[in-house]
């Protein structure tokens, strides 16, 4: 499902950011990315999506390959993916209804489907009762269960979350936490860069560690009482 | 239609930048529809004085005036001669008379010669073809002497050049002006709505379906600005009439390549800048 072979991306100005990874993530998986600020987890879940290229080795997602992809390729990828960040990156002038629907409208759905469509991720993430209200009306924690709403309207085969709890107080960290498992236990995968080690350490999903843009540690490999985190 | 939805949203949610941004293109299309006036009137004006190209061949006393009206005829049958005419001793002297005005007595008792007046077809003035047309002309045997104001003709094929490589110059400069502006009001609205760009790549919106309604919004700013710079082109001219000389005005057809001139803009600035923003994001 998502494959990087010898994946090394350089930036031409602040150098090398991850370095050769090899890493396979399958159908469902339930994945942590831990590591420190700088670690290389932001630019690998972006090469998942294809914001980024790799600067030598190749990233397929879904049968897609950074080789050859194309600006259409990427676009029908996404499409196929849900994002999700620690900034929420809702539109201030748009409802929750809103917000979520335009990941619709701007993909061309069929308008009949729209309205269904958006009432079942709402009632899904627990927010049927506030479609209308605005992000500014919303507490932290709704306004990023109104981004993994946007995220899963398409009905994605992976959930990629870049630091979702970031910017969360604990209580609305594990509200999210909780709703992700439940995305994952209906069969997405999830791919989850955190900070979080209290998080994880609850957990028994796989857990990748990365440190100066290689991975040192992945669970999947190694049984998890080896390592510490 | 989402497209054009959208186009006429921006209009409505930034009402003061869209309407500075038609301003400001209305405003250099001014400019430019300010030159294209001043070019067409400086055109306008060497085509009337074309009007006049004509060549004069005098023509020897005592010529039977039959072969004068066979030459005439024949004259008037080559390609590039709108027509021939035969003037006589009697018209020449009036004509001169009508011309000097007040120094008509100086004609007094003259006699001036007869001559066929020759005017050529529009597409057949330029300094070449005169000279070959009068050259032909001349070598009738009755042909005394032959006039046509060759310093004076290549004194206006001069004067037509130069207007025609400056209206070049300085339209290509202008347009140039107006797209840049176009482009840079474009990219406030692409900045404008960034955060909405980067969501909706995001999710999986292709580049042309992003592209759409900002390639509308400058086409539509383009066609306004074009409207309004028009309008005050007319209001231009209309004090240059009044105050200074009497000018003609683009017609209809003319008007309309200048919307289409500034809908053009509209579009390939917006297009350049929608285009920079995607690449750099």
């Amino acid at each position: 499902m998502i494959r990087f072979f010898n994946v090394t991306k350089q930036y031409a100005r602040t150098g090398t950011a991850v370095q050769d990874i090899t890493l396979h993530v399958g159908k469902g998986e339930f994945v942590f990315l831990t590591g420190a600020s700088g670690a290389g987890k932001t630019t690998l879940l972006r090469m998942v999506y294809l914001e980024e290229r790799p600067t030598s080795g190749e990233v397929r997602v879904s049968g897609t390959s950074s080789l050859d992809a194309t600006p259409g390729d990427v676009a029908r990828l996404r499409r196929k993916l849900g994002i999700v960040f620690q900034d929420f990156r809702l539109l201030e002038n748009r409802t929750a209804e809103q917000n979520v629907a335009f990941a619709l409208e701007v993909t061309g759905a069929a308008k009949a489907t729209i309205g269904p469509k958006v009432a079942r991720v709402l009632t899904q993430v627990g927010l049927a009762s506030k479609g209308t209200a605005y992000p500014r009306e919303l507490s932290g924690g709704e306004q990023q269960r109104v981004a993994i709403a946007r995220a899963l309207v398409n009905d994605p085969f992976v959930l990629i979350a870049d630091e979702p709890t970031g910017n969360l107080d604990d209580r609305a960290t594990r509200g999210i936490f909780q709703l992700l498992r439940e995305i994952n236990a209906a069969g997405t995968a999830v791919m989850m860069a955190t900070h979080n080690l209290e998080l994880i350490r609850r957990q028994e999903f796989r857990t990748i560690e990365m440190n100066r843009g290689g991975i040192v540690f992945d669970s999947a490999d190694q049984p998890r009482v080896a390592r510490e985190l | 239609m989402r497209s054009l939805r959208d186009a006429l949203v921006t209009f409505r949610r930034a009402p003061l930048l869209s309407a500075l941004s038609v301003t400001t293109i209305a405003f250099s299309l001014f400019a430019f529809g300010l030159f294209g006036l001043v070019a067409l009137n400086i055109r306008e004006a060497l085509d009337r004085l074309e009007d006049r190209v004509e060549v004069r061949a005098f023509i020897a006393e005592g010529t039977p005036t039959e072969t004068i009206a066979i030459a005439t005829a024949d004259i008037a049958t080559f390609p590039e001669v709108l027509s021939a005419r035969t003037v006589t001793q009697e018209e020449a002297l009036a004509r001169a008379r009508r011309e000097l005005g007040e120094f008509r007595d100086v004609f007094e008792g003259a006699v001036l010669p007869a001559s066929i007046d020759v005017r050529l077809k529009p597409g057949f003035r330029a300094p070449a073809s005169v000279r070959s047309v009068a050259a032909r002309v001349n070598t009738y045997a009755f042909v005394d002497d032959i006039r046509y104001g060759e310093e004076w003709i290549q004194k206006l094929y001069r004067l037509r050049n130069i207007a025609g490589i400056a209206g070049l110059v300085l339209g290509l400069a202008f347009a140039s002006v107006s797209m840049i502006i176009i482009g840079a009001t474009i990219r406030m609205a692409v900045l404008a709505r960034a955060r909405e760009i980067s969501i909706m790549r995001l999710v999986g919106a292709t580049d042309s379906y992003i592209r759409r309604p900002f390639l509308l919004e400058g086409f539509a700013k383009g066609v306004m600005g074009g409207l309004l710079a028009l309008l005050l082109t007319w209001m231009a001219r209309l004090l240059i009439d009044r105050y200074i000389i009497e000018t003609v005005f683009f017609d209809q057809r003319l008007a309309a390549l200048g919307l289409l001139f500034g809908a053009m803009i509209g579009l390939v600035g917006s297009a350049v800048s929608v285009g920079r923003h995607l690449r750099s994001v």
